[in-house]
């Protein structure tokens, strides 16, 4: 007999960026912005000789989840790495500044959802990406200083690289599961550069250990830590949305305590199992193999949640 | 150019910034006309790493605390992020976001952030330190970019010498001031021949609370559709909510 | 790149009153099929940019036995291919007219 969860609800990671938001918000709720059949496309790929997508791999739009109004981005991971360019960027900054114009105001919202899956800058348009990933930093904490969360959710095929990781740790409030990953500099481009004795991404284990979900929660990189059904994205979002905390000074402050107390704790660590080891867990070593029902059980009398994001 | 040589040309009436740890700076300069402004920066190419960006973010956020609203000057020479294993696994993705994050606050909280870019920057690097300033400024012969093209080349499959020929049609990919000046990422170069005194006045007086590097980038050609896209999606965000 | 417009007749309009649905991603061996109810009566048009050239007579004997399996009069089919193979594309334009006709 088939589980009851797998029959529930598909897998995140599998799932398009477009069925994601389906499975995420209030059915018939979605309303895209600036769609597909407006064939907002990307003007350099043809440089490349690459075919194009009709929304270059970023959908825009508004919805609703439990009844209340949210803002949504999705970036399709299968589409040039979901990365952040020129257009890709834009719809993404220009729904950012449209939920704080709107903050307020009959047309406002409870939250922004960002589904993160990114390798980071599209390099075909390396300046105009980098440029979209500062703005949407920008836009973003503009929002978040208006009052209203922004919650990313990480957990599609190309998880959260590049200066999409940079955009994750930015907003209010993280949401991973075993299979999202979030980094700067991605394990091949640290292997190309500095040998795999530094890093050997094809050790898939290690990768994982380094930047999956699992070690993320537990430092303090993610907030909450979901099975990779679409489901438990869904719970998580409307959860969190009450809970992140706000873009303010204090804020800040904290975080720094928090981040340079990880370097203090931890920053002679190699691998993390030390770090779990050190942190007082009773078996860290088989934290990669629990399923994930032992492992929230593990999260859940940890308490590691932190107001410092 | 050395730190030190640049603070004396920006700031000829007088300058007390000392080093830091991990190649950084800290301290207070003098403008001609008294007011005092703060000074951050990162020295020789040094790899941001999750020390560096601690240890920047920490001075910026003393400054936000003093609630004087004291304008910050943001000096550039790093490279890429720090690529190591043990810093990604600390999560410098956090380091580097905590960076920019307090950096864009300073500017929210009312401090005029102006970054200048005397050296290198790269990558997440640049994100993190010169581009979360309100406003841009590059010295000659700074060197901004998002990866080098022998990178580039690496990871599209291109030859360098094809890449290098398309470079010539566009500045929407090459590393350096002319192409990311054209898409908007910097306001203004200064040469050899500029008052820097002059100049950083001037751009402190520049009105910045919003982001218009997109519409930079519309008027120099360089981003021709960024702007009006981010236009039609917030015109068509309050249709979408009837 | 390459790029060719295909029509085609089909017997009857595509049932059902969607005016556009979107399937595929553009994937690597995989493509996105815009469709449109942008068409008269029984036309069939099928706007193609592939990353794969010289495979143009594939495309019109994929689409000719597609016109003739399906329906799909009055629309027009736009789509974005990135290497996929023949079985694929048939799928992605039945999934394509499956959504199209079922959409509110």
């Amino acid at each position: 007999m088939i589980p009851e969860e797998i029959v529930r609800s598909p897998s995140w990671y599998e799932s398009s960026a477009r069925n994601r938001i389906t499975g995420l918000l209030d059915a018939e709720t979605f309303r895209e912005i600036l769609g597909p059949a407006e064939r907002v496309m990307s003007p350099h790929l043809e440089l490349f000789d690459l075919p194009p997508a009709f929304d270059d791999g970023v959908i825009v739009g508004r919805g609703q989840l439990d009844g209340k109004p949210v803002a949504i981005i999705a970036q399709e991971g299968q589409f040039m790495g979901g990365t952040f360019a020129e257009v890709s960027g834009a719809k993404i900054v220009g729904l950012l500044r449209a939920v704080t114009a709107s903050a307020g105001t009959p047309d406002g919202v409870s939250a922004v959802l960002l589904l993160l899956d990114t390798g980071g800058v599209r390099l075909q348009e390396a300046n105009a990406g980098e440029l979209a990933v500062s703005e949407t930093v920008r836009a973003l904490l503009g929002v978040r200083a208006a009052g209203i969360p922004v919650v990313a959710l990480v957990g599609g095929r190309a998880g959260a690289f590049g200066g999409g990781g940079i955009v994750t740790a930015c907003c209010s409030h993280v949401v991973i599961s075993e299979q999202g990953r979030i980094s700067v500099t991605g394990p091949e481009v640290i292997e190309t550069n500095k040998g795999a004795e530094e890093f050997d991404s094809r050790d898939r284990a290690l990768v994982w250990r380094i930047t999956g979900g699992r070690s993320r929660v537990l430092l303090g990189g993610a907030d909450s830590y979901v099975k990779g059904d679409v489901a438990s994205f869904r719970a998580a979002a409307a959860r969190s949305r009450n809970a992140a905390p706000p873009f303010t000074l204090e804020t800040m402050a904290a975080e720094q305590d928090r981040l340079e107390k990880r370097l203090s704790s931890y920053g002679d660590c190699r691998d993390t199992p030390e770090i779990w080891a050190r942190a007082g867990l009773a078996d860290p070593a088989s934290v990669p193999d629990i399923d994930d029902d032992a492992f929230l059980a593990l999260l859940s009398e940890r308490e590691i949640k932190h107001d410092a994001r | 150019m050395t730190p030190v040589e640049l603070l004396t040309r920006l700031f000829p009436s007088g300058h007390e910034v000392v080093a830091g740890p991990f190649n950084t700076l800290a301290g207070r300069a003098i403008l001609t006309d008294g007011a005092a402004v703060e000074i951050v920066g990162v020295t020789d190419g040094a790899p941001l790493s999750p020390e560096i960006a601690i240890e920047l973010a920490g001075s910026i956020i003393r400054i936000v605390q003093d609630g004087k609203k004291t304008p910050i000057v943001l000096l550039i020479d790093t490279a890429s992020q720090r690529m190591t294993r043990r810093d990604e696994m600390l999560g410098l993705n956090e380091y580097l976001a905590h960076l920019a994050k307090v950096v864009t606050l300073a500017g929210l909280s009312g401090h005029r952030t102006v970054a200048v870019l005397y050296g290198a920057a790269a990558a997440g690097a640049f994100i993190a330190t010169a581009l979360a300033a309100q406003t841009l400024i590059t010295i000659d012969g700074a060197h901004p970019s998002v990866m080098d093209l022998p990178s580039i080349a690496r990871v599209t499959k291109l030859p360098l010498e094809i890449l290098e020929k398309k470079a010539e049609t566009t500045p929407i990919f090459a590393p350096g001031v002319t192409p990311l000046a054209a898409t908007g990422a910097v306001l203004e170069n200064w040469t050899e021949a500029d008052n820097f005194s002059d100049r950083i006045e001037t751009v402190l007086t520049l009105e910045a609370s919003s982001d218009t590097r997109d519409t930079l980038g519309e008027e120099r050609g360089g981003r021709k559709v960024a702007h009006s896209v981010a236009l039609r999606v917030a015109a068509e965000f309050g249709k979408a909510a009837r | 790149m390459e790029t060719f417009t295909i029509r085609a007749r089909a017997r009857a309009p595509l049932p059902g009153t969607g005016r556009q649905a979107i399937v595929g991603v553009v994937a690597s061996g995989n493509l996105e099929i815009l469709l449109e109810r942008s068409e008269t009566d029984n036309d069939v048009v099928v706007d193609v940019a592939t990353s794969a050239r010289g495979f143009r007579a594939v495309w019109e004997a994929v689409v000719a036995d597609f016109v003739t399996r399906s329906s799909p009069g009055g629309v027009r089919f736009s789509i974005h291919d990135n290497g996929a193979r023949p079985d694929t594309v048939t799928l992605r334009l039945l999934q394509g007219v499956k959504l199209l006709e079922t959409q509110p």
